[in-house]
């Protein structure tokens, strides 16, 4: 100590020793230290980390090999204890099913047993489904949209208007197909089809021409005011028609409704079961145009 | 007859389980999607054969074309088309990808 | 043995095992979505295929006359199917809108990457 007290006052006679450069490096020193060690114990974390990480993704992946395997075993052995398929003694062939076919017809006036018995017998459910519809398109929209005032880039729109090949086969394609999905549309309650039927089959139909003709024409014809409009015109329709059945249709409080099923095989017929098939076909077609447009401009027009 | 129809629903049958095989390994993410859609129009012909056409009709609008549809724009937006499975499980694709959104 | 006979329903058990196979193991979120969706479709077989009456027609009834239930097969199964299916679409289009806002903010499909850097994100808060 005495040694080095001496030595220092020397080379600070001798004037080669400068206090601050000492009172700066040295504490400098101690902390590169202090960080290297700490680098060293950071890293001998990380590696640690990683190997564990490396053993649980090992772990992980054996287990749920082994949870898939016993998966597939217990299901496919599960079938072994159900009833023979096609079978007309299976638990599925009771009362329900014979009511709905045997009396069905007589009672909603829809030739189409899956028409009326989604429309008629269990009509709630499909309300809650058309909902379910709207608040998924809602959802997306919330998600994925562009303000209007940023311009579209270029990269973003891509049409098949100068392709001879696709323009021509959509040309006769798409008639066709909006004619179809209106047929089955208007048809659902006397031949297969109905309102998810037809009015996917709808969307489809718009979704492929706007495809070919562009967003923006398409956008010309089908607006999005008009979208809303039908959306919510439809489903408040849908309420508005279940909820009038709702009150009428028992014998308890002496209201009688004044819708018939009419005589079944006739277009008009089956009573409220055309006009919501119609209005849910609406609703559908709406869904699948309006995703469409929202994946690919980020708004509906 | 009703052999033949027999015979045919096992190959339908088969050929879902071969496309769902497929699709679970196929690496590149175009041919999954691809491969997934014609698997949705093997689903309608089964549906056919269980004597439920509302099924076939809504499951090849809606599982052949919108969903592919949908598909095929989240790919194009993400600008992902050309990309590989594989390499986003080695960590090699959002050192290539340049976007310029947002 | 039923099990050399329930074709259908082997089928829609084997393609639930793949469709979940494929969601416990592939780590891009597309390819979950995928398995998803082929796991709805094996449910749907299966529901369907319980309705199904071996010779029985398709439910649609003639316009007159009486109807005779037990030569038509069981409705039930294709109307539950049939909403089924149209959900299955909506949840995927939120599943991928939900999928662009991710990449959006990670540039990455990688769910394990993802969850690191949101553990990184915690972290440095």
């Amino acid at each position: 100590m005495k040694n080095k007290f001496s030595s220092l006052l020397k080379e600070w006679y001798e004037g080669n020793l400068s206090f601050d450069d000492r009172m700066n490096s040295e504490p400098e020193k101690v902390t590169t230290i202090k960080e290297e060690s700490e680098k060293k114990e950071i890293r001998i974390v990380k590696d640690v980390e990683n190997a564990e990480q490396k053993l649980t993704s090992k772990g992980y992946k054996f287990f749920s090999v082994i949870f898939c395997v016993i998966l597939a075993v217990v299901l496919i052995g599960t079938v072994n204890f159900m009833p023979l398929f096609a079978d007309n003694n299976t638990p599925t062939t009771n009362e329900v099913y014979e009511h709905y076919v045997g009396e069905g017809r007589d009672q909603t006036g829809a030739v189409n047993t899956v028409a009326g018995m989604i429309l008629d017998y269990r009509a709630f459910d499909t309300l809650g489904e058309s909902f379910v519809l709207f608040t998924a398109t809602c959802a997306v929209l919330l998600l994925l949209e562009q303000s209007k005032n940023k311009p579209i880039k270029k990269r973003e729109t891509f049409t098949f208007s100068n392709d001879p090949i696709v323009c021509t086969v959509v040309k006769i394609l798409t008639p066709i197909i909006i004619v179809f999905g209106i047929y089955v549309l208007f048809n659902g309650h006397l031949s297969p089809g109905g309102g998810f039927s037809g009015g996917s089959v709808l969307g489809a139909g718009f979704i492929l021409f706007a495809m070919a003709y562009g967003e923006d024409n398409a956008a010309k014809i089908i607006k999005p005011s008009i979208i809303r409009v039908i959306t919510i015109c439809s489903l408040s329709f849908y309420c508005l028609a279940k909820s009038y059945s709702f009150f009428t249709g028992n014998e308890f409080n002496g209201i009688h409704s004044i819708i018939t099923p009419g005589t079944p095989g006739n277009i008009v017929s089956g009573g409220l079961i055309l006009p919501l098939n119609i209005a849910v076909g609406f609703v559908v077609c709406c869904t699948m145009y309006s995703f469409y447009m929202i994946f690919k401009r980020g708004r509906l027009d | 007859m009703e052999d033949i129809i027999t015979i045919v629903r096992l190959l339908l049958l088969i050929s879902l389980v071969v496309c769902a095989i497929a699709t679970a390994f196929s690496k590149r993410v175009m041919t999954a999607l691809i491969i997934f859609t014609s698997y949705s129009i093997v689903m309608a012909v089964v549906w056919l054969l269980l004597r439920s056409p509302d099924l076939a009709i809504t499951e090849a609008a809606v599982g052949a074309g919108v969903n592919g549809v949908l598909f095929f724009l989240t790919l194009r937006k993400l600008h992902l088309i050309d990309k590989d499975f594989a390499d986003d499980e080695e960590g090699k694709i959002d050192e290539g990808v340049n976007v310029n959104e947002e | 043995m039923n099990l050399l006979i329930n074709y259908e329903e082997v089928t829609s058990m084997a393609l639930f095992a793949i469709g979940f196979t494929m969601l416990v193991f592939s780590r891009n979120i597309m390819k979950k979505i995928l398995g998803l969706n082929i796991v709805d479709t094996g449910v749907y077989l299966f529901l369907a295929s319980m309705g199904y009456i071996e010779g029985n027609l398709t439910p649609i009834v003639p316009s007159t006359g009486d109807v005779n239930a037990l030569e038509y097969i069981n409705p039930i199964p294709q109307g539950l199917v049939l909403t089924g299916i149209v959900v299955s679409v909506s949840f995927s289009a939120l599943m991928l809108a939900l999928t662009v806002r991710l990449y959006k903010k990670y540039r990455t499909l990688n769910l394990d990457k993802i969850y690191e850097m949101c553990r990184k994100e915690d972290e440095l808060e």
